[in-house]
């Protein structure tokens, strides 16, 4: 989820295929398992929709796929924290925020598709802290692609990319209606 | 995450002029926000630093007090002005105070007011924001607002219900934007009560008129029970609260008639025993505090809605 | 004071049954001939009013001056200088001044400023109870004397009956016109706005046309009883036209005037809650608006009145429900009407007959036709020039009028009292 507007799609080419089908599963397989042996079966999956809730949602499927206890899911609408709600957005959805079980005293890992700015982090650790008081909190992400705005780095990362600001990453996920991929665009004529 | 939502106004006047599909906009995000109610921490910082004025000319304690906690959970630092503490008793027009208090830059103004039309003259002299909450027996948008989600949520839908309206429709707002509302949502609109209570030519706003509670409960989804406003002179309009109770008042009995699963709704506060039993205002079928629960979500809907700086949207 | 002569127009005179191309010569501030052919006599100033209608002046017999006691609203010199650019060369000044014109000292201070300084005629119009309290009656004969040519509380309506009787008894004696602003005030109690579909949908409070039309039932019982001269003041609804026309196939002594917003605007037009569209009587429905233009037509409604009542924005920027009544005409009147004629309603002639002819003759006024020998208060009007208001620039003193911005056709190009041209339009005329 990005928080600044992305520019119109029909402005952006598509420059590479950071990942396909095949490499995102095992990308997403990896980050989860490398969450449960940092963090045990304590490790709460909350995921920041909407990319980050569908892919959280995945690595408890996987997890459990591969034998593996089914861990606590969650999922944060990060809307009403955002600090650009008066910057020119269109009027945003709210999704609900579904946190089950309390989280209060437990390892919390925030899961996100693209990690850029660290803004949406930043709103994501405000939700979380207003519904109680994790022990700890993790960020897990699909892609960084770096230029942060605010001292905030990842814990577990499934690729890294040198981006700049002419350039769009877009995770497209069969849950969408799409083919699952990762793709790097850049904006045409620049 | 684009513009699903359709919302383009910059002031909330009334229902009159807003689409169905504006409607469902805040309904759906009202449904979000009722689910704050229930943390431990109350509050988003969504509309921190915005500042909302309840510019409160008319006394209401419940509007009001809804209205102030919508803004407290969003975040925003609320000013109450009332009547009692304005200037607009020492013969301050309503053009003055609204010139002052945009000098001093609020970005919302919740006005309630004794007379029709008093929201729309305050948006030509200020620059914030004007949520109606009630002007006169004009309209109360966010009445009609929260009485729909409240339907909605206990019928699945509006469309194709039947909704009677019942009491002293002259003095209304509730009653005309509940009307506008429901009537752009597809529902069937009955007024009744005694015909000294019916305005002249409520038929052209869409709705069945009755002068009898009775045949206009037949087979009903929903029964919205007015107040009678004494304090409006409501009281020449009929002989006494006595006989007001006895043919237009709900009880089991008229209940009977609606639906089986029909529910009651009353927009408060309630003169009990007039117009409402306590039976029925007590019964099963009565979804009143589920409609102030309601209140104070679709009010942060509305803020918002409108708080989001609809000038830099599109 | 020069000749004139307005050569080329046409001149409309329903008076004399007059209507023709013709030219009309002004000497002595009088009508000294009307013809075909006339030679400009030596020094005459020659205006050209080819294209024009050249009419006898229109009369407004419901005007609001506000002097004395509301000079910030109007005076008589604002007033009459509105009235003069209209195309009016008479006006009749009602009586709700403060102090009301209820003694003939307030009726001479009138007369007085009108003389020093009036740009049209003023013809004052006294009340009829003292203070328009609707109790005592006021020293009618006193007021007569002094200048006024009717009686009327207007504003406020004679609630008792009895008072009414005696009003009418006592005016008949002394031939002065009654005019009745009539509404029953139990019925209209607090509602500003015509009661019906709009006002119910915009929340405005209302009130009945029975308001009206239920006085005028009565009036005219009374009218039977005392065989009084009754005028009905800014008639508004169908119910009413009903009765006056009734009254007349009954050979009751009874006219009635109408305004141009009556004629004009509907009940609608309060939707946005603009104070200026808040009048006294409301605006009315559709119904009633085609009820009284057809009513205009026929001559059921013998005059059009603008009820000319400036206020400022004191009582004009609140709340609809807290404003004062009423709405400036002065200016707008003569457009309004002609488009009347243009939607085939009047003809030309009828719309001199309903603003100079029948106000000349309700009153038993001066003026109203253009035969030889009677003054020369003389309108020449441009039925065709365009025009768009811009209150701003209104000689009244107040802006309270709906019309704003509205696209007009046709106005006065010169206006002339006892042979003096008081008003010119700008845009050259000869």
């Amino acid at each position: 989820m990005m928080l600044r507007p992305a520019p119109p799609e029909s402005n952006l080419v598509e420059r590479s295929e950071i990942l396909d089908s095949v490499g995102m599963a095992r990308v997403l397989r990896r980050v989860a398992f490398e969450i449960v042996e940092r963090n045990g079966q304590d490790a709460y999956f909350v995921g920041i929709r909407t990319g980050g809730a569908l892919l959280a949602e995945r690595m408890v499927k996987l997890l459990v796929e591969g034998g593996e206890k089914r861990p606590d899911l969650g999922a944060i609408d990060i809307t009403l924290y955002r600090d650009d709600v008066f910057h020119g957005l269109p009027k945003p959805e709210i999704g609900p925020t579904e946190l089950k079980k309390s989280i209060d005293g437990r390892v919390v890992v925030l899961i996100d598709d693209v990690l850029n700015t660290g803004r949406t982090v930043r709103a994501g650790m405000d939700v979380l802290l207003d519904y109680g008081r994790p022990r700890l909190i993790q960020l897990a992400v699909l892609v960084d692609r770096g230029r942060r705005e605010l001292p905030i780095q990842p814990d577990f990362v499934g690729v890294r990319l040198q981006t700049t600001a002419e350039h769009s990453v877009r995770v497209m996920l069969s849950e969408r209606g799409e083919t699952d991929r990762v793709v790097l665009r850049e904006r045409s004529g620049s | 995450m684009t513009g699903a939502h359709a919302f383009s106004h910059k002031h909330l006047l009334g229902m009159e002029h807003l689409s169905a599909e504006e409607i469902t906009t805040i309904l759906d995000l009202g449904e979000n926000f009722l689910e704050i109610a229930n943390r431990s921490i109350k509050k988003v910082p969504t509309l921190r630093g915005k500042t909302v004025i309840n510019l409160f000319l008319e006394p209401s304690t419940r509007t009001r007090t809804s209205f102030e906690i919508a803004a407290k959970r969003l975040s925003a630092d609320g000013v109450n002005f009332t009547a009692a503490s304005s200037s607009t008793t020492k013969g301050e027009t309503l053009i003055d105070t609204a010139t002052n208090l945009d000098a001093m830059s609020p970005d919302i103004v919740v006005i309630r007011h004794a007379q029709a039309g008093s929201p729309l003259l305050l948006t030509k002299h200020i620059k914030a924001a004007v949520v109606n909450a009630g002007d006169g027996q004009h309209e109360h948008p966010t009445q009609a607002l929260l009485d729909a989600s409240t339907i909605r949520a206990h019928k699945g839908k509006i469309e194709g219900l039947t909704v009677v309206i019942c009491g002293d429709i002259d003095h209304s707002r509730v009653a005309r934007s509940n009307i506008f509302a429901l009537r752009k949502l597809g529902a069937r609109v009955r007024v009744a009560g005694p015909r000294s209570l019916l305005p002249l030519g409520i038929e052209s706003l869409g709705v069945e008129a009755f002068d009898r509670v009775e045949p206009a409960l037949e087979g009903a989804d929903v029964v919205m029970m007015l107040r009678i406003q004494l304090e409006r002179k409501a009281g020449g309009r009929f002989p006494n609260t006595r006989e007001y109770a006895r043919l237009f008042g709900l009880n089991a009995r008229r209940l009977a008639l609606a639906k089986p699963d029909a529910i009651v709704m009353h927009p408060g506060p309630m003169n009990r025993g007039v117009e409402i039993s306590p039976e029925v205002a007590d019964g099963p079928r009565s979804v009143i505090l589920d409609q102030v629960a309601r209140g104070v979500a679709i009010r942060m809907a509305v803020l918002y809605l409108l708080g989001g700086g609809s000038d830099a949207v599109e | 004071m020069a000749d004139i002569l307005l050569r080329g127009g046409r001149v409309i005179d329903p008076a004399r049954n007059f209507e023709a191309s013709a030219e009309v010569l002004l000497q002595d501030g009088k009508v000294a001939r009307v013809e075909p052919g006339i030679a400009p006599p030596a020094g005459a100033r020659v205006i050209d009013c080819k294209g024009l209608w050249v009419v006898p002046g229109l009369i407004d017999m419901h005007t609001h001056l506000r002097e004395p006691g509301q000079e910030y609203k109007e005076n008589i010199e604002t007033g009459t200088a509105a009235a003069a650019a209209g195309g009016f060369t008479a006006v009749c000044a009602m009586p709700n001044t403060v102090p009301p014109n209820d003694n003939r000292a307030v009726t001479e201070l009138i007369v007085r400023r009108a003389r020093e300084a009036g740009v049209v005629r003023v013809y004052p119009i006294g009340c009829i109870t003292q203070g328009q309290k609707g109790e005592n009656l006021a020293e009618m004969g006193e007021l007569q004397e002094a200048g006024c040519v009717a009686v009327s509380d207007d504003g406020k309506c004679v609630m008792n009956s009895e008072v009414m009787r005696r009003a009418l008894e006592y005016a008949r004696g002394l031939g002065l016109p009654v005019i009745q602003h009539a509404e029953d005030t139990n019925l209209t109690a607090g509602g500003p706005a015509h009661e019906g579909a709009a006002s119910t949908r915009i929340g405005l409070r209302g009130q009945p046309a029975a308001a009206e039309s239920a006085m005028v039932a009565r009036d005219l019982e009374l009218v039977v009883l005392t065989g009084a001269r009754y005028h009905v003041a800014h008639a508004s609804c169908a119910e009413t036209v009903r009765l006056v026309r009734d009254a007349k196939r009954r050979g009751l002594p009874v006219t009635a005037e109408v305004t141009p917003h009556h004629l004009t605007l509907t009940d609608e037009a309060c939707a946005g809650y603009d104070t200026s569209t808040r009048v006294n009587p409301p605006l009315r429905s559709d119904k009633d608006v085609a009820a009284v233009r057809e009513a205009l037509a026929d001559g059921t409604l013998d005059a059009v009145a603008t009820d000319h009542a400036p206020h400022s924005p004191v009582e004009k920027d609140v709340e609809f429900e807290q404003a004062a009544s009423g709405m400036i005409g002065l200016e707008t009147a003569l457009a309004l009407c002609l488009e009347l004629v243009d939607a085939k309603i009047l003809t030309p002639a009828l719309l001199v007959t309903r603003m100079s002819v029948a106000p000349a003759k309700i009153l038993g006024l001066p003026g109203g036709t253009l035969a030889p020998g009677s003054a020369a208060d003389v309108t020449v009007i441009d039925p065709q020039a365009a025009w768009t208001c811009d209150p701003s620039r209104l000689r009244s003193r107040s802006r309270n009028t709906p019309f704003g911005g509205r696209a007009m056709h046709g106005q006065a190009m010169l206006t002339i009292v006892a042979g003096n041209i008081v008003f010119a339009q700008e845009k050259p005329v000869g």
